[in-house]
């Protein structure tokens, strides 16, 4: 059985296709958008429209509008354009239009952060799954630990948490501290000595039983600084009442980005000799264990309940220069968010096309191609896994505690698995390995989460004979799966293929194969080997040269 | 503590562990015979067992008022969930997997994922549309009843029962020996009839078996025929076992289940019933920690209730993984290059 899919010409014989320049459709469209778009935000001109008002009010327009504003962006990259006008409409709608078109409609703000987060989110799962080929289904255990980290601390709960240990002291107290520092200092410098010994001579059993009784003192003597440090500081709680300073925001982004970088590390330790299926039954089931702690752990996460208020920073100067500009005391927050949101996802849209290109980046695509064959080749296997786990998390974590300052409120609910698998739907529908692919399905999925699928819903609660319980907008686990099924059936490439993936899914059209006779590993054989980043090769060179 | 009040405590947690481990069990064993043959995990396996249960709850009301025999009406659920379940499932695996055959292997994983999420919203729009979400059984009379409590007619396993002080419905005995009996039939066609040795052949090698003249697509179908009626068989004793059922409560089990498949050995019929029996005791196990904690006098253990029971499979699974990662009777799986 073969892949169904339209018969491709051989690359290595076709020649490029010379795109038509369309600076002027690009301009075009993106003016007819913006206006389009800031007239449907702008109640009073609405109201003068009379019954084109009222349809550019219907929900399901409106979410038309925003994606076909959003799409603006989109054909800035795919067409053929002057590169000012591409500056022009990338800087002009991101920056001009939808804050402006926000600040009539704070929702719109809203669904753009949404947006940029899922979008971060699966730039970060498609390392792990795209690049790597480590398929997580717990992804948003990342994000929940981001999430949660900084919201124990910019929320009363971090008061009620001193309060405990303030009123359950046990025999803590700076003595305890003393020795848990020693006991700290101790064990981490002998688990490096021991290291250090494994650098020199092969480790023995002896010498890694001590490994295992260093790194359980060494979490013993942490436990018992942390705690003591939580007693000893339960004094100020009345004074942590609201949290702490919201100053600090930028101290936890850091942590934020640490804490779930470590816990991508403890988690994938021991999962990550596991391959395939076994790895996504795993990651799903250790997803399952933090949402269940979140759940149960009701000293920290305040169990079910979730944490509320979560502050964000408090940034004078911003708050002052965009009340100059005219948006309102309750915007400020928001397009704060908006522009550190843009700003972080540039970032790491920066540190992707950078690891992509790097000896990492190639490791990793080696490793999804062939595990065997890329250890052999002295590829580090455990090593170069970790830093995909590493890095995908520390991404879902800096944008769990973004998340966690726009809402003002999180709870377990947030974070369950259907979360894990709306962003891998998002990697599917892009293109796995492709990141502007990534974003448009991040953008697709969350705009038809958000709008369409409600905006559907609430058209729909009219009328009589379908019942309420049949509501489109109770359908999004159907519209994932069927976006998961549809895109592996048809186009397992994605909407928008990274060129080397969708070489590799399409490859019995290019060489023959055994793949098609039902061997399950055919993909991992044969096939020329292109570097993993960019292309060397021009895709009109023949092969073997000219002679 | 008392010797005498903790024993017979933990003997009802343990067998309560092992009636809930049978249902495990013929669960797992859907996943197993599928992986066993395609080196697949159905995902869509729980949604598969859900569809069973669905199906069954949907027989018991329209025999609610008849004054049929409890059994006769527990019978023809149980035909009717596997033939449901067993075609949709060979329906599955015609229109999602079968095209996929010999792409890399995460392509199927993801498909099977969608297609659990696709199940999991049309069994809920169909129950929706009749107004219906949870799912309660209302099982013929007698089927809650304790077993063999009142009277001493049914001596001597019910005075021996009574004596070690166990707490058993006549619906975990049913559900114990419907168990018992797909397993032996089971047993029976994978190992002794031509059908049987044509589904091992193509579990061994494909291609080959295809050389030797068995069809191995439609031994494939076969075996997700047989993997989607045991489903359906768990699904009815899955509802009869908890009595409430919606359409997206087969995401639970199926992921217990699933364990115990890969706990067992992945591939192996023992294994995924020796799997299946020893979750659901630990499981119980997990669930009653607090008492425990209480009656040993360890405080550290009294936070650990009910709501952490469902960590417990995931942690048996990371430290099966790490440790045998072929599971308890699983053969190894040199890999090749």
């Amino acid at each position: 059985m073969t892949v169904a899919t339209p018969p491709q010409a051989n690359p290595t014989v076709r020649r490029p296709v010379v795109k038509p320049d369309r600076t002027v459709w690009l301009m075009l469209f993106f003016i007819v958008t913006s206006v389009l778009l800031l007239v449907s935000h702008e109640p009073d001109v609405l109201r003068n429209l009379g019954p084109l008002g009222s349809v550019l009010r219907n929900k399901v327009v409106e979410a038309l509008v925003v994606s076909l504003f959003l799409a603006n962006v989109l054909f800035a990259y795919l067409w053929k354009a002057a590169n000012w006008a591409k500056l022009i409409v990338g800087v002009g709608s991101l920056l001009f239009v939808l804050p402006l078109a926000g600040q009539a409609d704070t929702s719109l703000l809203d669904l753009s952060i949404q947006v940029m987060i899922f979008a971060a989110l699966a730039l970060g799962l498609n390392i792990v799954v795209g690049l790597a080929g480590l398929l997580d289904l717990g992804y948003v255990a990342f994000f929940a630990v981001g999430a949660y980290t900084w919201s124990i601390f910019a929320s009363p709960r971090f008061g009620e948490v001193l309060k405990y240990y303030g009123s359950n002291p046990g025999t803590t107290g700076s003595g305890t501290l003393a020795l848990g520092l020693v006991l700290t200092a101790i064990t981490a410098g002998s688990m490096i000595y021991i290291r250090g010994l494994h650098g020199r001579v092969a480790p023995t059993r002896l010498s890694n039983l001590s490994f295992l009784l260093a790194g359980f003192g060494l979490l013993a003597g942490i436990l018992l600084v942390g705690r003591s440090i939580l007693v000893l500081a339960s004094g100020s709680a009345a004074a942590l009442a609201n949290g702490i300073n919201p100053g600090f925001f930028w101290l936890f982004l850091a942590l934020s980005i640490m804490a779930a970088a470590i816990v991508g590390v403890l988690i994938g330790l021991p999962v990550l000799k596991l391959k395939g299926d076994y790895l996504a039954i795993i990651t799903l089931g250790l997803g399952e264990v933090i949402r269940v702690l979140a759940n149960n752990l009701g000293l920290y996460t305040a169990g079910s309940q979730g944490i509320t208020p979560i502050e964000s920073a408090s940034v004078p100067w911003f708050n002052s220069l965009v009340g100059a500009l005219g948006f309102g005391q309750d915007q400020y927050y928001l397009l704060f968010l908006y522009v550190l949101v843009l700003i972080v996802i540039a970032v790491i849209l920066l540190v992707n096309v950078r690891l992509d290109k790097s000896r990492i980046g190639r490791a990793w695509i080696a490793i999804r191609d062939d595990e065997i064959a890329a250890q052999a080749m002295g590829v580090p296997l455990m090593q170069t896994k970790l830093i995909a786990f590493a890095t995908g998390a520390s991404f879902a974590g800096v944008m769990g505690m973004l998340f966690a300052a726009k809402q003002t409120f999180i709870s377990p609910e947030s974070f369950n698995l259907l979360q894990s698998i709306t962003v891998l739907s998002m990697v599917v529908l892009g293109g796995m390995g492709s990141f502007s692919g990534v974003i448009l399905g991040a953008a697709v999925v969350t705009l038809l989460n958000l709008r369409i699928l409600p905006g559907l819903g609430e058209a729909s609660a009219n009328v009589p004979w379908i019942p309420q319980e049949v509501n489109p907008a109770n359908f999004n686990r159907f519209i994932f799966g069927a976006i998961l099924v549809a895109m592996m059936l048809l186009r397992p490439e994605g909407l928008l293929p990274n060129k080397r993936v969708a070489r590799e899914l399409h490859h019995e059209d290019d060489q023959e194969d055994e793949s098609k006779d039902g061997n399950a590993s055919g993909l991992n054989q044969g096939g020329d080997v292109y570097s993993a980043g960019l292309a060397t090769i021009k895709e009109d060179d023949k092969p073997g040269g000219n002679r | 503590m008392e010797l005498s009040v903790l024993l017979p405590f933990i003997v009802n947690v343990i067998v309560g562990g092992l009636i809930l481990g049978f249902v495990y069990a013929i669960i797992a064993l859907g996943y197993t015979m599928v992986y066993g043959v395609l080196q697949l995990i159905n995902f869509a396996h729980s949604e598969v067992f859900i569809t069973g249960a669905v199906v069954g709850f949907e027989v018991f009301r329209i025999l609610q008022d008849s004054t049929m025999n409890g059994y006769l009406k527990l019978l023809i659920a149980l035909i009717a969930a596997m033939l449901v379940s067993g075609l949709l499932n060979v329906l599955i695996e015609r229109l999602a997997y079968r095209p996929l055959r010999g792409s890399p292997r995460l392509v199927p994983l993801i498909t099977a994922i969608g297609v659990s999420l696709i199940l999991q919203d049309t069994l809920r729009f169909l129950e929706g549309l009749q107004g219906r979400f949870d799912l309660t059984y209302t099982l013929p009379a007698g089927f809650g009843d304790k077993f063999c409590s009142t009277n001493s007619t049914c001596a001597p396993v019910g005075d021996f029962l009574r004596t070690i002080g166990v707490d058993v419905q006549l619906k975990d005995v049913i559900l114990v020996v419907v168990s018992l009996v797909s397993l032996a039939v089971l047993n029976y066609v994978v190992n002794r009839t031509r059908l049987g040795k044509a589904i091992r052949a193509v579990s061994q090698d494909r291609v080959t078996a295809g050389l030797m003249g068995i069809d191995s697509n439609l031994m494939i179908s076969a075996t997700f025929l047989i993997g989607g009626a045991l489903g359906g068989v768990s699904g009815v004793l899955f509802g009869l076992k908890f009595g409430t059922v919606n359409a997206y409560s087969g995401f639970d089990p199926g992921i217990i289940a699933f364990t115990a498949a890969v706990l067992g050995g992945i591939g192996s019929i023992p294994g995924a019933v020796l799997g299946g029996l020893l979750l659901g005791v630990i499981q119980n196990l997990i669930g009653v920690m607090n008492i425990f904690g209480n009656l040993l006098g360890f405080a550290n253990l009294s936070t650990i209730d009910a709501s952490y029971s469902k960590i417990g499979p995931f942690i048996v699974l990371v430290l099966i993984l790490i440790f045998k990662p072929t599971g308890l009777l699983g053969k190894s799986n040199v890999e090749k290059v």
